[in-house]
């Protein structure tokens, strides 16, 4: 029962000869916590603003619930949305900016004081509804920005780098409110980040953008598991990328060789690609394995044929970060891969110390294989 | 009583030679008017020596109906030419704040014209304009009979008035209109719940610079004013070209005291001065 409620066809925006949105078609279905990710200046605040309506496509088409709102002006759409500065208007009390969209609408007295009361609890901020926005707190006078965005029954909610101005604490609470509100709420969420933790933390979809081009449009897991190019590894997560040759490409396996590694990359599973040509092995530094370096056999998973997925390193660089320690290993040929290790007793982080010889080994399900 | 800490780097007040100097400015500032004020109420005909308390020369003032007539000339003039000022210059402000179009840094740059040219520049090109481009027809009742004095003020005084409500605009946040457009305000919706409210503390003092510019103009006033057209500045001049009189003195104080409570209450109006004052010297957008 995925409803389509938003469509972009071929949605272009030119500010003079910058294209800040490319050829962008995409659809947001009803219901959806859907993120806008890329790192500054990809568009994807431009594609939010022409959703809201401050801006008008150059070309192409947005329809919500199939109408072309291409020319509708801001303050007749169906959305809402939240600023990044919150934008809480400071000459009114928090009751007043809550209820400015209703006044504006002429909603009768007594339902606009029903709904402005529900939005403010909805918003945890029951009862603060006569303060004034310079008598709250930065987290609360983004519950103002919500609730008043909210208490119209926007269609689609709008949210412009929602967590970014909050400190690290407040923005893990809010990440967990923001989830909890939509459910409620049951409205549909589009929100732009650049924080890929907060866009993988909130969404069920998100898109990924650069200069202006939509690179790949999936759910947190398939962004983060099957990137479909090295730009979308890259941003989302840490990323070892190993460029190479597909060698071996069966319906049952394939083998890369990458002049970076001195054993090949075995893979579990066929790849389509063009045989002989240019393919990189994205491996997350979490699924490559650490092991004491004892003897000259390398480690085996048992799912790779011996001499494969397995090298030999030393450790050039180590972080504790609690949890888990990151380290960079450098093998055979200086190049450094990154790895990550999760603290699992209180005293295993004591095996892997700097400059110690260690193997590295990983899965055949392990790399993802991108072809561009 | 346990002695004193030395004053801290940072705390000037307390060091004799800055109290001293503030002393001294506060004497050089305020003892003339002060003196002014006092001898407004000397019982002589000689501002010098000090004969008793008296009413007297308000009483007189208050009787003069040449003094009054220029008083309400004044009074009027300036208010007129606030209203208009107020306009005038709010709106080129938005107009600078809000569009990009070609000429503008010339328009900004016409716009500090008239704050920069010597004022007896201005009245002379006042008085040719009046004389000869567009003479201001004789004889019209009261206060049309002011139009042209107005109109001066209003072309010095307006300029003023833009530059401040521009500071104040360059701190507005864009959003802020964005977001009652986004709430379903119209574009006149949007100026009146949310450009003007941020706007309001420098529209005051931009009224109150307006009104004290034109209340106590002189120079400008002189070359534009007819006969049956005189102000108060005017009128004080022609009465010190006899003599330094106590009813001048008198007239004064008034003005002074006036100015004073509109500033007050301009003040307590705009509620936070700072939130002006803060902004003057701010970057135009």
């Amino acid at each position: 029962m995925t409803k389509p409620i938003i469509t972009f066809e071929n949605v272009t925006k030119r500010f003079g000869k910058l294209a800040a949105v490319d050829n962008v078609s995409l659809t947001v279905n009803e219901g959806e916590f859907f993120a806008l990710l890329g790192p500054s200046g990809c568009g994807k605040t431009t594609l939010l603003r022409m959703l809201a309506g401050f801006e008008t496509p150059t070309e192409g088409r947005i329809l919500i619930d199939g109408q072309d709102i291409s020319n509708v002006p801001p303050n007749k759409r169906p959305v809402n949305m939240v600023f990044q500065s919150y934008a809480v208007f400071p000459h009114m009390t928090v009751a007043d900016n809550v209820a400015y969209g209703l006044v504006v609408d002429k909603v009768a007295k007594a339902e606009r004081d029903r709904r402005v009361e529900e939005a403010l609890e909805l918003v945890q901020l029951g009862g603060l509804g006569g303060r004034k926005p310079d008598q709250l707190s930065g987290g609360q006078r983004q519950r103002v920005a919500l609730a008043r965005a909210l208490v119209k029954r926007p269609r689609v909610l709008l949210l412009d780098e929602p967590l970014s101005a909050l400190d690290a604490k407040l923005r893990e609470q809010m990440r967990t409110e923001l989830c909890l509100l939509q459910e409620k709420v049951g409205v549909t969420f589009i929100m732009v980040t650049h924080d890929q933790d907060e866009a993988l933390a909130l969404a069920s979809r998100c898109a990924v953008m650069s200069r202006g081009v939509l690179q790949q449009v999936a759910s947190p897991s398939d962004l983060y598991e099957f990137p479909n190019s090295r730009f979308v590894a890259d941003f989302i997560g840490q990323v070892n990328l190993f460029e190479g040759v597909l060698a071996v490409d069966e319906p049952s396996h394939a083998v890369i060789r990458s002049p970076d590694l001195p054993v090949d990359i075995f893979l579990d599973h066929g790849v389509t690609g063009p045989r002989g040509g240019t393919v990189w092995a994205a491996i997350r530094p979490e699924k490559i394995e650490l092991h004491k370096k004892e003897g000259d056999t390398p480690p085996n998973l048992g799912d790779c044929p011996h001499g494969t997925n397995a090298v030999a390193g030393v450790i050039k660089h180590e972080a504790y970060l609690g949890g888990s320690s990151t380290y960079e290993v450098e093998i055979a040929g200086g190049r450094r891969v990154k790895v990550q290790r999760s603290n699992l007793t209180r005293w295993d982080q004591e095996d892997f110390k700097l400059g110690e010889t260690v193997w590295l080994c990983w899965h055949a399900c392990s790399p993802a294989v991108l072809l561009s | 009583m346990s002695k004193k800490a030395p004053p801290g780097p940072l705390e000037y007040l307390r060091r004799w030679q800055m109290q001293a100097w503030l002393a001294g400015v506060f004497v050089f500032l305020y003892a003339p008017l002060i003196a002014l004020m006092a001898f407004s109420f000397n019982d002589s005909r000689r501002n010098i020596v000090w004969k008793g308390f008296t009413l007297k020369y308000y009483d007189k003032l208050f009787n003069d109906s040449a003094l009054l007539e220029a008083f309400a000339n004044s009074l009027t003039i300036a208010a007129v030419s606030t209203v208009i000022s107020l306009a005038l210059g709010a709106a080129a402000a938005l107009v600078l704040w809000r569009f990009r179009f070609p000429g503008k840094t010339a328009l900004d740059g016409a716009l500090a014209l008239p704050i920069v040219v010597p004022e007896i520049c201005m009245g002379v090109a006042m008085l040719v304009f009046f004389a000869r481009v567009m003479p201001w027809p004789q004889g019209l009742p009261w206060p049309l009979n002011l139009g042209a004095i107005i109109i001066a003020h209003v072309s010095f005084s307006f300029p003023f008035v833009a530059v401040v409500v521009r500071a104040r605009m360059a701190s507005f946040n864009r959003e802020m209109e964005e977001a009652a457009r986004d709430l379903g305000a119209g574009e006149f919706r949007t100026i009146k719940d949310v450009i003007l409210p941020h706007m309001a503390p420098s529209l005051v003092a931009g009224a109150l610079l307006a009104f004290t510019l034109s209340l106590d103009d002189f120079v400008i006033t002189f070359f534009t004013a007819g006969p049956d057209t005189v102000t108060f500045p005017v009128k004080v001049y022609s009465m010190v070209r006899f003599s330094v009189t106590p009813e001048v003195n008198a007239a004064s104080t008034v003005l002074i005291v006036l100015t004073v409570l509109l500033t007050a209450a301009a003040l307590k109006l705009q509620g936070d001065p700072a939130a002006t004052a803060g902004h003057g010297a701010g970057e135009p957008k």
